[in-house]
């Protein structure tokens, strides 16, 4: 399985990335540039975190019309897995690939720390190894992780179990105490704490190793043994 | 050519955390008297382009990028510049 590392100008997460995929869960990753107009070599998708154009109008407003969005959008459409996290997450909300929109943290600081999530669908493609209920020691590090979205969406969230990691002690304000989401064919994640910032215990917690591990099962699943 | 005030504000629903701070901050200065403070923002677009499509591409811009309909409402004003 390989993956797509996409790099937008002010983005700063990508070398966890590119590092918890390949040196920790030993799959494929290659960085690719915004400007890239083809994804069909990889077989998934990661928006890391950052300032992408330097945060400039909102958060992920200005990525959201990259030429390398028109390729995820179309990976989307195809099923691939694609994860967003922290800027990547309000680049997805910006795409219009997730629903919702990111305000300031309700106090109005950047935090940067360790958080405890709680998994609530462990069906996804991204928490088949978790357990529903089971707690995840996370790094948050954002200012706009305040997830905001109207009564009837959220409804919708809840109601389709789109809701999939919760905040067990909400940082940023946001309604429903939402981490993370996903689309409603499940192949688009987006969460603001960093799960690539977990992959070793030696530098706090390793407990974003079974998300990766679950995208590359989900891909075997459905790629290698039925072929 | 036009000259397009654009004023990108939060909506009555959402929360302006700072706003809120704003407020406080004025209070801490003695002016009571302010109930509240929502923030936005202005933006001046140089248009030069035909004036039957005008309003129509405005709005498309703003909807499409300037401001995020989930959680911004816009409005503009459009001012025709007269080259001397």
């Amino acid at each position: 399985m390989k993956f797509a590392v996409i790099v937008f100008p002010g983005s700063n997460c990508d070398v966890d990335m590119y590092h918890a995929i390949v040196d920790e869960l030993g799959a494929e990753a290659e960085y690719v540039w915004h400007d890239e107009d083809n994804l069909d070599r990889f077989d998934g998708i990661l928006l890391p975190g950052g300032f992408s154009y330097g945060d400039y109008l909102r958060t992920g407003a200005i990525a959201q019309f990259s030429n390398v969005m028109r390729e995820v959008k179309k990976a989307a459409e195809e099923g691939k897995p694609i994860l967003g996290v922290c800027n990547g997450f309000q680049i997805l909300l910006e795409a219009g690939l997730l629903p919702g929109a990111m305000r300031r943290n309700a106090s109005l600081k950047f935090i940067c720390r360790q958080e405890t999530l709680l998994v609530e669908n462990d069906h996804t493609m991204f928490t088949s190894l978790y357990e529903q209920g089971e707690r995840l020691q996370i790094p948050v590090a954002h200012g706009e992780g305040n997830y905001y979205c109207d009564e009837e969406t959220l409804q919708m969230l809840e109601k389709q179990q789109r809701i999939v990691f919760r905040y067990c002690n909400n940082p940023n304000g946001s309604i429903a105490n939402i981490a993370g989401i996903i689309n409603e064919r499940g192949n688009v994640l987006g969460m603001m704490p960093h799960p690539e910032r977990a992959m070793d215990t030696l530098i706090g917690s390793a407990d974003g190793v079974k998300l990766f591990q679950s995208i590359v099962k989900s891909w075997r699943e459905q790629y290698v043994l039925s072929s | 050519m036009y000259k397009v005030k654009v004023f990108v504000t939060l909506k009555e629903s959402v929360l302006d955390p700072q706003g809120s701070a704003v407020k406080s901050s004025l209070h801490r200065m003695a002016y009571h008297e302010v109930s509240d403070v929502r923030i936005g923002k202005y933006l001046e677009l140089t248009i030069d382009g035909p004036a039957e499509s005008l309003d129509h591409r405005i709005q498309e811009m703003c909807h499409k990028l300037l401001s995020n309909p989930v959680i911004e409402d816009y409005r503009y004003e459009v001012e025709e510049v007269v080259a001397l």
